[in-house]
């Protein structure tokens, strides 16, 4: 620093300037402290765990990590068509559930936005059953779904029409478990749609009633649009946490009828946890991981070009 | 901020108060939780999976050993199957296992090569007189896998032949006494007793589910096969070691009875099986014998009582009969942190339980315990004292990682068994599925050996 006598302003400025990053950055280091060491303990150590142990013969009940098999658990997994069928009831689940996550709570959104009068109400009914957890969420429609006595056969039974068999029949099981989903989950969307609601000035609207717009017009040239970028993070976000499920089919179905609506989460639990096939395990999870980062990848490129265009 | 409690102070105060008060009884849960030990809120910890009669039973058998021996006993039902053992196996892994469970024994072979359990000799039952000639030989023989011994067997539960009294009188099958059949062993006479049984009721020979039903399946397939062969794979399930020639055997025999001679149906769900039989359309059932509370007090369409009977499945195909069977057994989890004194407990538990299991054959489960299955009050159960040699003649699941009650194996082989039984697949492809389904199963790498 004192090797420039021609500006040393300039470089007491510097000095200072990366004294206070420093001085920011350790502060900003601490404050994530508490983040970073659970992240890394529950998040990153697991995944490298896990990265580690996809190349042996581990037993999930062992305190050992069994034989080198270098990539014969991924062969084994990529040729394994039960790996696959469960993929597909992820993907499955995720079809059924995205459209109407995507578009029912923006419905809602819009809708409650323009309640005058009492809409915290609104907010948190519809927000509500989110918090509920997902064993309660299971086991309260358990009874609904229940044949002859629960609430759905009664009600479709009284007014003659027929009932599916929610929870015997394949069809009828991802019927029963995309409903629960939707009312289960929807809050969350919701909050989500609210908050960029607000986020619109209130005079692109009184500008557009000014010129005469009508309410449909107003929604289709101004919320849509401007919601644009909040639709697109829904969907994203929603897509992954579909792909994602597990507690629900679990517990209300355990992937049944005769395993045709398990989702690969399960199948990797069952593998890993049941048979004790902690490696083989390993390496599912490893494959639906690399699907989903790719997942997400064409999602972020997507978006940034997009963002580019602009 | 007024006056010296803040509310920082406050919540630390609290905090530390409840944190004391959980771990001031250092056997609490949350304390050994963090300490690692095993959780001590009874002297027993004891995790079974029997709902409904069993489970009253099983009740009903830890009270009286509770009044005998003075110990507390906290019992947990835990959903049966898969659920309870990964549930148990996680528990007994992480060093926190109940001091007491039960198992089927044909998911026993993977528990114990895993190192979860203790090892009956060092039970210390052996010295409280709990010893090897006071159980059925093939149920401890099952328990013991390469010379150890696991577990001790409370149960065998027989896959076994119900006939309608009736119906096998009609059909000239009774004895004498009219408390047994006469002999129909050999398949060619038991094809000729399933024909008179189908003219005297009019419906079906004999029934049982073929459809939707993987396990039951299954088991009458298995009864028949193994009439001819041994297991069908060997070496804790890494070898296939199939016969072809009996498999394909046994599959024609079976499938004869259903297409060919419409002996039994061909395609009937277990609700179907069980109305065929109830309302006396089948001569004969072939199921469990944990099934006997469902057709207990039965009426049949005329308004007069089923009267039906259990007794052994004869020899089919070979010349001696072999019923397939699992057991329920209890077993001593390993667990390092596990005191003398505890163990002690858990010991004398499992001696309660057998003494007390005259209860438990009211699920329709034969007794392994020779002391209860001999005595003068289990001698007069019927029909439960009729298929006592079944336990004797019982053939389990293989030995292997991937088999036993309510696991994919059954599944798989069933999704077999069940497309011979509708005829869709003939005999030599059945056997041939069934070979690839085993290559498979054990080309896989073993996750214990």
């Amino acid at each position: 620093m004192t090797t420039t006598t021609t500006a040393p302003a300039v470089a007491q400025v510097r000095t200072t300037s990366a004294e206070t990053t420093g001085r920011d950055n350790k502060a900003g280091w601490l404050f994530s402290t508490p983040f970073l060491v659970l992240y890394g303990l529950f998040l990153v150590g697991p995944v490298l765990v896990g990265l580690v142990i996809s190349f042996f013969n581990t037993a999930t009940v062992k305190n050992e990590l069994g034989a080198f098999v270098a990539f014969e658990n991924y062969t084994a997994v990529l040729g394994n068509l039960d790996f696959w069928k469960s993929m597909w009831h992820s993907t499955l689940f995720t079809l059924l559930t995205v459209p109407f996550l995507v578009v029912l709570p923006l419905v809602a959104a819009i809708l409650a936005s323009r309640i005058v009068r009492n809409r915290w109400f609104f907010r948190i009914a519809f927000f509500a059953p989110f918090v509920v957890p997902s064993a309660s969420v299971a086991l309260i429609f358990a009874f609904l779904y229940a044949p002859e006595i629960g609430l759905f056969a009664k009600v479709l039974g009284g007014i003659g029409l027929p009932v599916p068999d929610f929870l015997g029949s394949t069809n009828g099981a991802w019927l029963a478990v995309t409903i629960l989903t939707v009312w289960w989950t929807f809050g969350f969307n919701f909050v989500l749609y609210t908050a960029a609601l607000q986020d619109i000035p209130e005079d692109t609207y009184e500008a557009a009633a000014i010129d005469g717009a009508s309410a449909w017009q107003q929604m289709r040239s101004i919320t849509v649009p401007l919601l644009r970028p909040t639709i697109g993070l829904v969907l994203m976000l929603q897509i992954l946490a579909s792909l994602k499920v597990f507690d629900q089919i679990f517990i209300l179905l355990a992937g049944g009828p005769n395993l045709t609506t398990r989702p690969v989460i399960q199948y990797i639990y069952d593998t890993g946890f049941t048979t004790y096939r902690g490696g083989y395990a390993a390496a599912a999870t490893m494959v639906y991981f690399l699907i989903l980062v790719a997942i997400s990848a064409v999602w972020m490129i997507a978006t940034r070009r997009r963002g580019a265009d602009a | 901020m007024r006056g010296s409690y803040t509310r920082r102070n406050f919540l630390a105060m609290g905090g530390g108060l409840s944190l004391a008060g959980l771990l001031s009884a250092c056997g609490s849960p949350v304390a050994t939780s963090l300490t690692g030990g095993q959780p001590a809120t009874a002297d027993v910890i004891f995790w079974h999976l029997f709902g409904g009669g069993d489970g009253e039973n099983l009740g009903t058998m830890v009270e009286q050993v509770q009044k005998t021996t003075g110990h507390s006993v906290e019992s947990t039902l835990l959903s049966w199957g898969n659920p309870y053992y990964t549930k148990l196996s996680l528990a007994a892994s992480s060093q926190r296992p109940p001091d007491v469970a039960v198992t089927h024994l044909s998911r026993l072979p993977i528990l114990a090569q895993a190192g979860l359990l203790t090892p009956y000799r060092e039970t210390g039952l052996e010295q409280l007189g709990v010893t090897q000639d006071k159980f059925t030989p093939a149920a401890w023989e099952k328990a013991t896998i390469d010379g150890e011994t696991w577990a001790l067997p409370l149960d065998t539960h027989p896959f076994v032949l119900y006939y309608n009294e009736a119906a096998a009188e009609k059909a000239g099958l009774l004895n004498p006494a009219g408390d047994n059949l006469i002999d129909i062993s050999g398949a060619d006479t038991f094809v000729e007793a399933l024909t008179e049984l189908k003219k005297a009721t009019g419906g079906f020979g004999a029934t049982m589910p073929t459809i939707t039903d993987p396990s039951t399946v299954w088991r009458w397939f298995y009864t028949v096969y193994s009439g001819l062969a041994g297991p069908i794979v060997e070496d804790s399930g890494t070898r296939v070691s199939v016969d072809d020639a009996a498999m394909d055997e046994a599959f024609a025999f079976i499938q004869k009875l259903t297409t060919e001679l419409q002996l039994m149906p061909a395609s009937a769900t277990p609700a179907l099986a069980n109305a065929q039989f109830s309302n006396g359309e089948a001569g004969f059932l072939f199921d469990g014998v944990w099934n006997l509370p469902l057709y207990a007090g039965l009426k049949l369409p005329d308004g007069s009582e089923l009267k039906y009977n259990m007794v052994p499945i004869p020899a089919l195909l070979g010349e001696e009969p072999v019923a397939y069977a699992d057991s329920h057994a209890l077993i001593i989890p390993a667990a390092g942190g596990r005191s003398a004194e505890r163990a002690q407990y858990a010991a004398q538990f499992v001696q309660g339980l057998l003494d007390n299991s005259t209860i438990w054959t009211g699920g329709g489960h034969v007794p392994a315990w020779l002391p209860v299955q001999e005595s003068a009050e289990f001698q007069e159960l019927s029909p439960q004292k009729n298929y006592v040699d079944a336990a004797f003649n019982a053939v389990y699941d293989p030995n292997g990682w991937y088999t036993g009650a309510g696991s994919d194996f059954q599944n798989q082989m069933g999704g077999v068994v069940s497309t011979v039984l509708t005829g869709a697949t003939k005999p030599a492809a059945g056997t041939s599925q069934i070979k690839s389904a085993l290559k498979k199963l054990a080309d896989t790498n073993a996750p214990v050996s």
